[in-house]
């Protein structure tokens, strides 16, 4: 007999896993579009299962609240959402297909040898504590990686606007 | 301690990953495989938090890691629909098939 715990894990597991196939496999944009987000908002209540509630925080954040609004939004503006995406053609499923089942099988076949045991010692991952490392220099520190990320959002910020600014027209007559 | 094997939430995460991988290689359009990619990053997440929690859960490495991969997804996903609606404004259409202005 399971425990309710270990129930809650496959359901979410089941969630995530139908929601996945059925966002890289329906034929209509904007419902791939929202079966991704039943995936994200998944892998959150995974999080929380594991007792990660920032993660889970940070995950429906930015995900949820961010990435697919952006994605629906791009939708909007460059598709037909009602249209379906036209049919891939056989050999290529036929064989993307094989490239992802050896894979899959490869990659468990791995896991499963190698058998990872889980120690018994709680995991306290407090929001205190990440504040903590995060902002310290010293050994365990990461305050280097989160400069480092913030120059990268200062510079993907500065390219978005570069990127997709509607280039001034030099002359006004052709 | 929880009953489950750790190899059983790593399959979770894989088997997220190669139906990310599978959208990948099938879809030809640029949003739908922006979408995979995310899927992917995602279960590399899992991968990430669960380490962390079961294997070294007197480290913090998985969490940040986590957090770091989560931010540049978001800086990914930011620069690539940038681009995907600028490519959409001079071709009118965003499939990959039809972007070959660098190969003639």
């Amino acid at each position: 007999m399971m425990s309710l715990d270990a129930i809650f894990f496959y359901i979410i597991s089941a969630f995530i896993l139908l929601m996945g196939i059925l966002a890289v496999t329906t034929r209509k944009i904007f419902r791939s579009a929202i079966y991704l987000l039943g995936s994200l908002i998944g892998i959150a209540g995974l999080y929380f299962w594991l007792e990660v509630e920032f993660i889970a925080a940070v995950q429906i954040v930015v995900y949820v609240g961010g990435i697919v609004v952006l994605i629906i939004f791009s939708i909007f503006l460059t598709q037909q959402s009602g249209k379906e995406m036209p049919r891939t053609n056989l050999s290529r499923n036929i064989f993307s297909l094989l490239a992802v089942i050896a894979g899959f099988l490869l990659s468990c076949s791995l896991i499963h040898q190698y058998g990872f045991e889980a120690g018994s010692q709680p995991f306290d991952n407090a929001v205190s504590r990440i504040g903590l490392y995060m902002l310290n220099t010293g050994k365990d520190g990461f305050a280097l990686p989160f400069e480092a990320v913030s120059i990268l959002l200062l510079a993907a910020l500065i390219g978005c606007i570069v990127i997709a600014m509607k280039s001034v027209p030099t002359k006004s007559t052709k | 301690m929880t009953e489950i094997p750790i190899s059983h939430m790593l399959f979770v995460s894989t088997a997220l990953f190669f139906i990310g991988m599978y959208g990948f290689f099938t879809r030809r359009n640029m949003i739908t495989m922006l979408m995979a990619i995310e899927l992917m990053l995602n279960s590399v997440n899992i991968n990430f938090v669960i380490f962390n929690k079961y294997l070294y859960p007197d480290k913090m490495d998985g969490i940040f890691f986590t957090i770091f991969v989560i931010t540049i997804a978001a800086a990914e996903a930011a620069v690539a629909i940038a681009i995907i609606i600028n490519l959409y404004r001079s071709h009118q259409s965003i499939d990959v098939e039809e972007a070959d202005n660098l190969k003639n």
